[in-house]
């Protein structure tokens, strides 16, 4: 499929082949089925980004004082005592633990991931290109599959905890008997909740993010569309461009915010039985 | 909107990313920022203990100070008093003194007169044998009449 946008935009520039070839991904088959094919692109810049920003945050804890902070121990104190609040907030359990340092991961990582749309998309495709790779996607969590595995850990998770804070058996119970109680004629009512709540939680958590960031990246595409067609085009899509990467910075940030947040709530809602 | 292996590969990316901050992140920043808020607790207490002794010295040394005044003022009061005492057991001695000496004086004024009058009769004893003598001439013996003439002498 992705074969097919590659020679269009090879040969002609249409606003269709333009944005296809900048939205193709770099998969790679790694067996039969088409399930088995992996985003390199995505891997490859999620897992980078992993690296290097707890990697920093890592370097920086490792060298931790207890005295007077050195500016750069003062930031990252900063970003932890941020996380730190919010999930003190909201779980009111052993945090340390588990919860609060996931919930760092996923804002620090989502964060950076969503900051890779401040790339210009030409540049960046350009450059890529250079390299030798037809397809490069800069923005991990426009990926439909970095949002859903993200989700889908936090709901395995949240499981996990579920079954643990009230054992299997409460948590079935639970399926079946809450929130309308725990007479056998509600039971189906009950499981039928259950069932949607489960099935809701990962599909908005991962698609609230992934559509955000798919469709500022889409904007940005459109903008770099307008300006290839003159000067004006060129000087409006640079305005309209760097106002919606403005804008794009609240965007970035709220989003990382708050996919860390439902990823607490969730985690949260799990400890507590009803 | 294709789902893949991807997921997957990810979803494996973020559990190793969670472990590693559970294990490596979290820890020594949770310790740093911990002891250091402990630190800060404990100068505060520090600071709050300082200050309640320094109230608490600064309350004993004006006890102190009202003390000392109070015993200064008790000691200026009886060195008063036994000056007071000291002047009057001066007053009566001088007294005493000064009655023991007009005593003496008197005496001695009163032996002066006695002696004074002592000579006097003598001389005028004298002097009356001597007008005796003379208006008698020799009729009369200054031997043989002497002792009447004592007797004269003794009744002036």
């Amino acid at each position: 499929m992705t074969t097919e946008h590659t020679q269009q935009a090879e040969h002609a520039l249409t606003p269709s082949s333009y944005i296809q070839h900048h939205l193709g991904f770099n998969a790679q088959s790694v067996g039969d089925a088409s399930f088995w094919t992996l985003h390199v692109d995505t891997l490859a810049m999620s897992v980078i980004l992993g690296l290097v920003v707890m990697g920093l945050i890592w370097w920086v804890a490792r060298g931790a004082t207890a005295g007077v902070p050195t500016k750069r121990q003062a930031f990252v104190e900063l970003v932890f005592g941020f996380v730190d609040d919010q999930v003190k907030n909201i779980f009111h359990g052993d945090r340390h633990s588990f919860i609060a340092p996931t919930a760092l991961t996923v804002f620090l990582w989502v964060l950076a991931m969503n900051a890779m749309d401040f790339l210009p998309v030409d540049i960046f495709a350009k450059l890529m290109h250079g390299l030798g790779f037809e397809h490069w996607r800069a923005v991990p969590t426009s990926d439909i599959n970095t949002t859903f595995a993200l989700a889908l850990a936090v709901w395995f998770l949240m499981i996990f905890f579920s079954i643990k804070a009230k054992g299997l058996g409460g948590w079935i119970h639970e399926l079946f008997c809450s929130p309308f109680g725990s007479n056998p004629l509600v039971w189906p009512a009950n499981f039928l909740f259950n069932l949607i709540e489960y099935v809701s939680k990962p599909l908005s958590h991962s698609l609230r993010l992934f559509g955000n960031m798919y469709a500022g990246e889409i904007i940005f595409l459109l903008l770099g569309m307008w300006a290839a067609t003159g000067l004006a085009g060129t000087i409006f899509g640079a305005i309209l461009g760097a106002g919606w990467s403005i804008f794009h910075i609240l965007i970035v940030a709220l989003q990382a915010f708050i996919f860390m947040m439902l990823t607490v709530v969730y985690l949260a809602m799990a400890h507590e039985s009803h | 909107m294709n789902i893949n292996f991807t997921l997957v590969a990810q979803a494996i990316a973020f559990a190793v990313l969670i472990w590693f901050t559970v294990k490596f992140v979290w820890p020594p920043l949770l310790k740093a920022i911990e002891t250091r808020q402990k630190e800060i607790a404990d100068g505060l207490a520090a600071a709050q203990e300082g200050r309640s002794a320094l109230e608490v010295a600064a309350k004993k040394s004006e006890a102190t100070l009202n003390e000392a005044k109070q015993k200064a003022s008790e000691i200026i009061g009886q060195a008063e008093k036994r000056a007071a005492q000291i002047i009057d057991e001066a007053k009566g001695n001088a007294k005493v003194e000064g009655d023991r000496i007009i005593a003496g004086a008197k005496a001695e004024i009163d032996q002066e007169v006695n002696r004074a009058k002592e000579g006097l009769r003598t001389q005028v004893s004298a002097l009356a044998v001597a007008g005796a003598e003379k208006i008698l001439r020799k009729e009369i013996d200054a031997k043989a009449h002497s002792d009447m003439l004592s007797k004269l002498a003794a009744e002036l």
